[in-house]
C-alpha cells in the first residue's frame, strides 16, 4: 500500500495538454480512475470516509520514515465508487502522496486543478467533494508535521 | 421502434423552435439534448418577450403608483392571477397568492396555517416520495407545535399504498400533504381520492403542484384540494415566482407570513392590521416581471392544450422505456408502469455510478441530473444513494430519446462493461 503514484504532476500536466479537449481529458481521467490502487474492503469504513462528496470516498494514509529522510512521508490511498472521482484522486495523489507534511501543506492544489483546465469541468459539487478530501490530507499532515 | 413515425399531431420540432435557447448548437457541435426539466423548465420566446415587454415598455412597482406605468404592472399582474386562477379552477383571484417558488408556498402554508391550528397530538400526513420542500417545513412547525408528522407507506412500485389509508389517516390528521407528481419516481398520485378521504375525518389537503401543474390539468374544486402550490419555472415560466393557491376561508383564518410593507391595512406605532386578500400574504416587492411572464407561460401551455402535452409526453416516455429496457443490461427504472407516472424516468444502472454516467451523458450533450434530487427519505427507501434522472418537456422528441439511449451506450462503453 505505499506504491508510488500512479503519476506525477508533470506527466499529468503534458499529458493533459497532449489531449488538449475535455473529450480526451475526461477518457483519460476514467483510464487513471481504473488503474488506481483500490482499498482493502476492510478499510471502506464509515470513519475513513470523507464527507461533501456525491460519490463515497473513502481515504486512508500511512507514515513511512525513509531512512535516508529526516521527515516522514505520508502514503495515500484513496478509492471513489465514481470512476471519474477516481481519476480525480489519482491527481490529488500525484500531488500529496508520499510527500512530507510541510510539502503537503505548501502545495497548491487548486493551482495545479486550474493549469490542468480541470476548473472548468468540475461543477461547484464536485469542487467541494473534491475539497472535502484536500481537507482530509491537509489535517492528517497537520497533525504529522 | 424504428418503424415508428417521428411526429405526433403535436408538432414538437416547430414547439422546439420556439424556445431560444435551442438555436444553438453546443462547443463540441453537439445539439442539446436537454432532458431536465423537471429541475426547470427552457422557457419560449413568448415568456422571454413578455418579461422583456415589461421592463422596455412599463415596469414600476406594483401595487403603488396611480401614474401610467404603475397601473400598466398592476393590470397585467392582475391578468396573471385571472390565467392562474383559470388555470387551476380557483373560485376567486383573491385566492391565488404570489411567492417565490413552490417552496415558499409549502412554507407559507406550515408557518401561518400550522402554527395557528396545529395543536398537540395532531398528526400531518407525508409520505416517503415527497421532495425536501414538503417535508422540512412540516417537521419545523411539527417540532414547534408538539404536532408530529406521519407517513403514508409506499408500495414497492413507488404508490401511495392506499390500502393502508385507513391505518395512517385518522380523526388525528389535520393535514396531507402530498405531491401531484413525484419529482422522482414520477408517480401521479390519487390526489382527489385522498381529499375525500381527508374531509371525512376532518383533514385539510395541501398538493404540491411543482410536478404536476406543468403537465396535466388540476382543477382545485372539482379535486376538492384546499392549497396547492407551483413554481413558475417548471411551468416553462420564469424563476423567482411561485403561487399559493388556498381556499378563502383558509386564507382568510390564517396570519401573515412575512410582514412589512403592502400586507398591512394600517400600521400603528404598536401594532397593525392587516391587508385583504391576497395582499396580506404579499409583503415586500413581488418579483413583478417574472410574475407578469408567468401570465405568458400559461398561455403557452392552454395552447398547446393538457391532452396533446399528455399524448405527446406519453410516447416519450414509452418510446424511452422500450429502448431502455430492451437494450441496456443491468437498467432499473424505479417507480410505477406508464399508468401511474407521468414523463420521468429516474434509473440506477449496474455497475455505474450516477455521477459517471451524468459526466459522460453531458459529453454528448445530453443533460440529465443524478443525486437525490431532494429526496432523501425516498432514496433511502429505495436502498440506493443516487439515481439519474431524464424528465421530458413539450420540446423534447424522439430523437432526443435516442440520443439518451445512444449516450447510455457510449458511457458503458466508456466504463468498460460492454
Ligand atoms: C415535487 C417538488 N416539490 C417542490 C419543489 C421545489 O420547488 P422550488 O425549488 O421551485 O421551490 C420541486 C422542485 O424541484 C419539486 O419537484
Amino acid at each position: 500500500m505505499n506504491q508510488p503514484p500512479l503519476i506525477s504532476v508533470e506527466e499529468l500536466i503534458d499529458e493533459f495538454d497532449a489531449l488538449g479537449d475535455w473529450e480526451g481529458q475526461c477518457d483519460f481521467l476514467i483510464d487513471l480512475g481504473f488503474e488506481l490502487e483500490k482499498l482493502p474492503p476492510e478499510a471502506k469504513v464509515e470513519e475513513n470516509r470523507v464527507h461533501g462528496c456525491q460519490s463515497n470516498v473513502w481515504l486512508i494514509a500511512e507514515f513511512q520514515r525513509p531512512d535516508d529522510a529526516d521527515e516522514i512521508r505520508v502514503n495515500i490511498t484513496a478509492e471513489s465508487d465514481a470512476m471519474i472521482v477516481n481519476g480525480l484522486i489519482a491527481i490529488l495523489l500525484a500531488v500529496y502522496s508520499g510527500k512530507s507534511p510541510s510539502e503537503i501543506l505548501k502545495a497548491d492544489v487548486e493551482g495545479i486543478f486550474t493549469r490542468l483546465g480541470l476548473d472548468r469541468h468540475l461543477s461547484s459539487q464536485r469542487r467541494n467533494g473534491l475539497f472535502g478530501m484536500v481537507k482530509r490530507i491537509r489535517a492528517i499532515a497537520a497533525q504529522a508535521a | 421502434m424504428s418503424s415508428q413515425p417521428r411526429t405526433t399531431s403535436f408538432d414538437a420540432d416547430t414547439i422546439r423552435g420556439e424556445f431560444p435557447v435551442f438555436d444553438q448548437p453546443l462547443t463540441n457541435g453537439r445539439p442539446v439534448t436537454f432532458l431536465d426539466t423537471a429541475a426547470s423548465a427552457q422557457k419560449p420566446r413568448v415568456v422571454i418577450d413578455k418579461e422583456r415587454e415589461c421592463y422596455e415598455q412599463y415596469y414600476a412597482n406594483a401595487y403603488r403608483g396611480v401614474y401610467q406605468f404603475g397601473a400598466r404592472v398592476d393590470e397585467e399582474l392582475e391578468a396573471t392571477r385571472e390565467k392562474v386562477r383559470d388555470l387551476i379552477n380557483a373560485e376567486e383571484i383573491s385566492e391565488i397568492v404570489f411567492t417565490s417558488g413552490t417552496t415558499m408556498s409549502i412554507n407559507l402554508v406550515a408557518d401561518s396555517w400550522g402554527r395557528k391550528f396545529l395543536r398537540p397530538g395532531d398528526e400531518i400526513l407525508l409520505n416517503e416520495m415527497e421532495h425536501h420542500a414538503n417535508i422540512v417545513p412540516w417537521q419545523q412547525i411539527a417540532n414547534e407545535t408538539g404536532a408530529s408528522v406521519r407517513y403514508i407507506p409506499l408500495t414497492d412500485d413507488g404508490r401511495l399504498d392506499i390500502q393502508e389509508l385507513d391505518n395512517c389517516l385518522t380523526e388525528k390528521t389535520a393535514i396531507i400533504a402530498v405531491t401531484g407528481m413525484s419529482n422522482v419516481l414520477g408517480t401521479i398520485n390519487p390526489v382527489e381520492e385522498l381529499a375525500r378521504r381527508g374531509k371525512q375525518v376532518g383533514a385539510l389537503i395541501l398538493v404540491d403542484g411543482a410536478q404536476s401543474v406543468p403537465h396535466m390539468p388540476v382543477d382545485v374544486r372539482k379535486a376538492g384540494i384546499d392549497f396547492l402550490t407551483f413554481s413558475g419555472h417548471k411551468i416553462y415560466g420564469p424563476s423567482g415566482v411561485g403561487v399559493l393557491y388556498g381556499r378563502r376561508e383558509l386564507l382568510r383564518e390564517m396570519d401573515p407570513f412575512l410582514t412589512g410593507g403592502h400586507m398591512i391595512d394600517r400600521v400603528f406605532k404598536e401594532k397593525s392590521t392587516w391587508a385583504e386578500l391576497p395582499a396580506r400574504f404579499e409583503a415586500g416587492t413581488l418579483p413583478i416581471a417574472q410574475a407578469i411572464a408567468l401570465g405568458a407561460a400559461i398561455d403557452f401551455v392552454n395552447q398547446l392544450s393538457f391532452d396533446a402535452i399528455h399524448a405527446h409526453e406519453r410516447r416519450l416516455l414509452e418510446h424511452a422505456l422500450a429502448r431502455l429496457q430492451d437494450e441496456v443490461p443491468g437498467f432499473v427504472c424505479h417507480g410505477p408502469g406508464l399508468e401511474h407516472r407521468g414523463a420521468i424516468i429516474s434509473m440506477t444502472l449496474e455497475g455505474v455510478h450516477s455521477e459517471d454516467l451524468a459526466v459522460l451523458l453531458d459529453r454528448r450533450g445530453v443533460f440529465v441530473r443524478h443525486g437525490h434530487h431532494c429526496t432523501m427519505p425516498l432514496h433511502d427507501l429505495l436502498g440506493v444513494s443516487a439515481t439519474t434522472r431524464a424528465s421530458f418537456g413539450v420540446y423534447n422528441t424522439l430523437d432526443d430519446v435516442d440520443r439518451l439511449v445512444d449516450a447510455i451506450h457510449f458511457a458503458r462503453e466508456k466504463l468498460r462493461l460492454v
